[in-house]
């Protein structure tokens, strides 16, 4: 490392490639003093003046503002405040157009000064070496600083960075023509640079100071070596003239020879850059607390009456600053901001200067005949000369970016490295073909930063559809899952081999079973206690004529589902006539059997939906009956029992409504309700009897239903209405009337369907399964139904 | 009060292609000076016929493809290419052998590639070779200097040659080259070659009237012309000085080493430098950018190749001079010195580029 400064002490430098000398041209203003800054009628300051995000205003339209007051003011690093360069009203805040080689517009605010140039409060700070590092950081940040150069980075970014710093250079090199604003600073403001130089020494710590400056500033090198005399890690380089020895790159491979890679911030090198006016700005901020308000521009340009340094208010027009040099008004206007190599041209002289504005070039028409403009080119084809390829400081080969330009190939720009064209004109400038280079790097660069946009958009379309596609593909797969085992379960319940229809199987089993049991207890007396498990109600089953439905059952496992459907509706058919007939009639089941598929299959199952409400009436008749008899005050049992079904009906209703789990105690509740009243039907006529234990055998035998899965809430409910509208209505009528029969009887009898309720209620509740559970709810509001409806048929028979 | 919108920079060191060709055009005035003081009005009168050839069919071309005819015709190109063609034709060539030669490298060799900077041939060589190949009879009929000829000829006389055959006095071409000696005189590097097929040495070779005190009677003049010119034009920054430079440090080298080889069949290397086409190959025909490398490296390369093509074919070869095949060989060659010679962009590694 010592080896760089003692080469730089030799005055050894490195070279960058290429390079070119053009007409310097510097003699125009490097003599005249700085002309002091004159404040213009009106103030255009563009809310973003730098890279980086602009800051959020915080003055509105009619505000009056004393000079150096904060416009905007910033929250993240990348943004910087503005300031009002002098004291005035806000007038207006509207988009402008604004400094930019496209001559965009952006948000500006329009400033009227007053002419008082009222300063704010400000706390002047001799020493800076008292504030704390972060201090000093936070008023170079709220001074609103950017690199003053050119490319207008935010300075307090640079000069906050970890990284270890070996080399502080100072960027004095100013190589563009013309431009003499760094140099007429430093000849008259060294000691404010140096502080400037100090502070920012202080803040990161480098090793060396190297201050690079072109060999043609000889005052203005004096005046930096006096100053610097005394320092010893400070260097002031002298490098040879040579365009553009003051970009970034160029200068920090000229001064350590030390190449920054492609993509990289030069920090990661231990090198900060900082130009000379920035340092001059940073003293200016944090000792005077002065924000960045103004700066030196050159007005230069044979155009001008008194070309020279001023110091322009940050917002003044360039008209201003021109008529201020004496512009003379020829017919053809070009007016320059930057230097003639890599600046720009103005659409119009109300473009405010900024806080990157080092020159406002006014040149005559002979003085720069740009061979670029829009109406005379005088483009020919390349000729392949290689010239540009010479002068290229970044060693690219502008001739092949040309023709890629040209044909829009964007694979090979990249692959020729056309980001790292820093856009120094130094080729198009050689160029014997006269062709625009630059020009033509700048559209393809905008052209491929488009289109990555665009890459980007859609890349994000494309991730925000395939997220829908799976989202709906996995929607469409649960949906289909959802149905496979809708129908799984369906089949299942359809089918003996599986324990959920098992489990289903035994409910309908055992409903069947407690129905039998309870018409063998009716008539002779049989073992109901054993039907509450599986086995044994099918045995009970096979004992009496349920085998016929057993058989039906047996059937519906062979079958399909919508068969199943229909072995069902006959088994519910047969189960009928059977019950009926009071019990052994297998003949006619067996030629109900045989009818399965045709007749048999629309009449049972279109009957529920035509019998639906008179079967309810009649159901409801039955009950009401059934309760009156119950409610009879001869037998106080009675009574109890009748209040014994109301209750539990209601708490059957209740629990429904509630949850689900409780379902198949309250079907069992509900059909030992049914049950007692048909029980007591009974007693009354023996036609009834048939009837009610039909209706309760159909009532269980509908349970494997699956076309009720779709109903299942509404059964549900009008099963529920039906049921409450029954017990109402027998309530009622118990209350009223009272019929001659066997109270006691039928007191035994209710006694007997209670017992036979709660051995159905543990037979439910051994059905653990959820879907058994939903089944039985189902079957449940089919079975009244079904009651009702078979209560009609038979009615009508 | 219109603002004058231009894109940077704005600036331009005022050079043009024109001029850079026109320039060129300057600088062989001093070789076609020794050419016409040595050998008469004949190349005079073909360049002025390849000239106007080269632009009316510059101009044909131009109009068929909606071009802007004015900045394009009288960029130079052409005319430089016409300019070249003449100076290296014999002198008394037919006069069709020019307009063909010259309406081939235009309209075929340029304008067919796609005009200016897209050829990838040197039109004016390209045209040669071609004549040579289809008019060997004619594109041999070298003249012997004026000095060695047994008759007088004048302007009338070389017009009347180059567009009837005859001169007024009824001389073929064939009696014109004859020796006063009576025997056919060739340019001296032919003289060489045969006199090396037929046994004699180099040294005795030299001894042949053609070749005179150095290396061939006005051959060396006007290769010192063109060298003249081509140092001006170093001078004047039109063209690098890589490949003249490189070229004929191959050329010299390669001929040193045959001469060291075997110093009875190789001849000199100065002899080497300073007769056929050498210098005007080097500095006017191997630097036409279009058609040559571009990075420095890559004409390094490109005039080295071009100096080894040049010493093996005229030591090997069926032909007498080489400059024309060597510079088509390597314009041939030359987009693929280009793409292994990028020069490493700034801030990217070695070894890293795709
Ligand atoms: S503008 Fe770009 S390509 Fe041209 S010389 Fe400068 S860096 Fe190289
Ligand atoms: S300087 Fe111009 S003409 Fe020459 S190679 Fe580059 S782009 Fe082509």
């Amino acid at each position: 490392m010592e080896s760089v400064i003692e080469r730089i002490q030799r005055g050894n430098f490195w070279q960058f490639h290429g390079g070119i000398h053009p007409p310097e041209q510097k003699f125009l203003t490097c003599t005249k003093p700085i002309a002091s800054a004159q404040i213009p009628e009106q103030l255009i300051i563009p809310i973003r003046q730098h890279i980086g995000q602009a800051g959020d205003l915080i003055v509105k339209v009619g505000d009056k503002v004393l000079k150096g007051q904060e416009l905007s003011a910033s929250d993240t690093p990348m943004s910087l405040p503005i300031h009002a360069p002098t004291s005035g009203t806000i007038t207006a805040i509207k988009s402008m157009a604004i400094p930019h080689p496209s001559g965009l517009s952006e948000t500006c605010v329009i400033l009227t000064p007053d002419g008082e140039d009222t300063w704010k409060q400000r706390h002047i700070c001799p020493d800076f070496q008292l504030l704390s590092k972060a201090k000093i950081l936070e008023k170079i940040a709220n001074a609103g600083i950017s690199g003053m150069g050119g490319a207008g980075f935010p300075t307090q970014v640079k000069v906050s960075t970890l990284a270890k710093i070996d080399y502080l250079i100072i960027n004095a090199a100013e190589c563009e023509p013309y431009i003499t604003a760094d140099d007429l600073l430093i000849q008259e403001h060294s000691p404010t640079i140096l502080d400037g130089i100090k502070i920012v020494d202080h803040l990161l710590n480098p090793k060396n100071i190297l201050i690079g400056i072109e060999d043609n500033k000889t005052k203005a090198i004096d005046a930096l070596k006096k100053a610097t005399a005394d320092i010893d890690h400070i260097q002031v380089c002298v490098i040879p003239t040579k365009y553009p020895s003051g970009g970034e790159k160029q200068l920090i491979q000229i001064l350590t020879g030390q190449e920054v890679p492609s993509g990289v911030l030069p920090s990661s090198l231990g090198i900060v850059m900082q130009n000379v006016a920035t340092c001059f700005a940073i003293a200016d901020a944090v000792i005077n607390d002065t924000p960045l308000i103004k700066r030196v521009v050159t007005v230069s340009g044979q155009a001008l009456e008194k070309p020279q340094n001023v110091w322009a208010l940050i917002g003044t027009p360039v008209g201003f600053l021109t008529s201020q040099c004496g512009y003379n008004n020829s017919k053809n206007r070009h007016l320059i901001m930057g230097g003639p190599m890599m600046g720009f041209s103005l659409p119009h002289d109300q473009i405010p200067v900024i806080k990157s504005t080092n020159c406002i070039l006014a040149p005559s028409e002979i003085e720069i005949a740009s061979p670029f403009s829009s109406t005379s080119s005088k483009e020919v084809e390349c000729i392949r000369c290689g010239q540009c390829a010479d002068v290229c400081p970044a060693q690219l080969l502008p001739q092949e970016l040309q023709w890629s330009a040209k044909a829009k190939d964007q694979p090979q720009l990249s692959k020729l490295n056309l980001f790292d064209c820093i856009e120094c004109g130094a080729c198009a400038y050689v160029c014997p073909s006269q062709i625009p280079l630059v020009h033509y790097y700048r559209v393809a660069k905008a052209e491929i930063r488009q289109q990555k946009l665009l890459d980007i958009k859609a890349e994000k379309a494309k991730v925000r559809f395939e997220a829908r596609k799976q989202r709906l593909e996995r929607e469409k797969i649960a949906r289909a899952e959802k149905h496979k085992k809708a129908a799984e379960a369906r089949k299942a319940r359809m089918n003996a081999g599986t324990t959920a229809a098992k489990s289903e199987k035994s409910a309908v089993a055992d409903a069947l079973a407690r129905v039998k049991a309870k018409k063998a207890q009716a008539s002779i007396n049989a073992n109901t206690t054993d039907s509450s498990t599986e086995s044994t109600a099918e045995n009970a089953m096979a004992k009496n004529t349920a085998e016929n439905t057993a058989e039906a059952v047996t059937q519906v496992d062979q079958i399909d589902e919508s068969k199943s459907q229909v072995a069902n509706a006959i088994a519910r058919a047969k189960a009928k006539k059977l019950a009926q007939k009071n019990q052994a009639q297998i003949d006619s089941l067996d030629t109900l059997q045989d009818n399965e598929s045709t007749s048999s299959l629309t009449s049972s199952q279109a009957a529920p939906v035509v019998i639906d409400k008179k079967a309810k009436i009649a159901a409801a008749i039955a009950k009401a009956k059934a309760k009156k008899r119950q409610a009879e005050p001869v037998s106080n049992s009675a009574n109890t029992q009748a209040d014994h079904i109301q209750a539990s009906v209601i708490e059957a209703n209740n629990v429904e409504a509630t949850t689900e789990i409780l379902k198949p105690e309250v079907h069992a509740k509900e059909t030992a309700i049914d049950e007692k009243a048909h029980q007591a039907k009974d007693i009354t006529s023996s036609g009834k009897i048939n009837n009610s234990a039909e209706a309760s055998e159909n009532k269980q035998q509908s349970k494997p239903q699956p076309a009720s899965q779709n109903d299942t809430l509404n059964l549900d409910r009008k099963a529920k209405i039906a049921a409450a509208v029954a017990k109402a209505k027998a309530k009622k009528l118990a209350e009223k009337s009272q019929q001659g029969s066997d109270a006691t009887s039928s007191t035994i009898e209710s006694n007997q369907a209670s017992e036979l309720t709660s051995q159905a209620n543990i037979a439910a509740n051994t059905v653990a399964n959820k879907k058994a559970r939903v089944a039985a709810a189902i079957a449940k509001a089919k079975a009244k139904k079904l009651a009702a409806s078979s209560d009609k048929s038979s009615t009508s028979e | 009060m219109a603002f004058w919108i231009a894109s940077s920079p704005h600036n331009h060191q005022q050079s043009e292609t024109s001029a850079l060709m026109r320039l060129v055009i300057y600088a062989a005035i001093p070789g076609i000076f020794a050419q016409w003081y040595f050998f008469g009005w004949g190349n005079l009168i073909h360049i002025l016929l390849a000239v106007i050839t080269a632009i009316v069919a510059e101009f044909t071309v131009l109009s068929l493809r909606n071009k802007k005819i004015t900045t394009q015709l009288f960029d130079g190109s052409a005319i430089l290419t016409a300019v070249l063609l003449g100076i290296s034709l014999p002198a008394l060539a037919p006069w069709w052998i020019t307009i063909i030669g010259s309406f081939f490298a235009i309209v075929v060799v340029k304008q067919l590639y796609g005009g200016l900077g897209h050829n990838p041939f040197n039109p004016a060589m390209a045209a040669y070779v071609m004549l040579l190949i289809s008019f060997p009879l004619q594109m041999t009929q070298w003249q012997p200097p004026l000095s060695l000829l047994a008759m007088d000829i004048q302007l009338t006389d070389t017009l009347a040659v180059i567009f009837t055959g005859y001169t007024p006095q009824g001389y073929s071409v064939e009696q014109i080259r004859t020796h006063i000696d009576g025997f056919t005189m060739a340019t001296p590097l032919d003289t060489v070659k045969t006199n090396i097929t037929l046994g004699l040495t180099v040294v005795e070779s030299m001894q042949a009237p053609t070749i005179g005190k150095h290396f061939g009677v006005g051959w060396e003049w006007i290769n010192a012309g063109f060298l003249l010119g081509g140092i001006f034009l170093l001078f004047k920054k039109a063209i690098q000085w890589t490949t003249p430079f490189s070229f004929l440090l191959s050329l010299f080298i390669c001929s040193f080493i045959g001469f060291i080889i075997s110093p009875d069949s190789s001849t000199s290397t100065m002899f080497h430098w300073f007769t056929g086409a050498t210098m005007l190959g080097a500095f006017f025909i191997l630097t036409d950018p279009v058609s040559g490398a571009t990075s420095v490296k890559g004409r390094l390369i490109f005039g080295a190749l071009a100096g080894l093509l040049v010493y093996l074919i005229r030591k090997f070869g069926g032909y007498p001079d080489a400059i024309a095949f060597a510079v088509l060989l390597c314009n041939m060659a030359a987009p693929l010195i280009d793409q292994y010679t990028r020069p490493r962009t700034y801030g990217h590694k070695l070894g890293v580029k795709k």
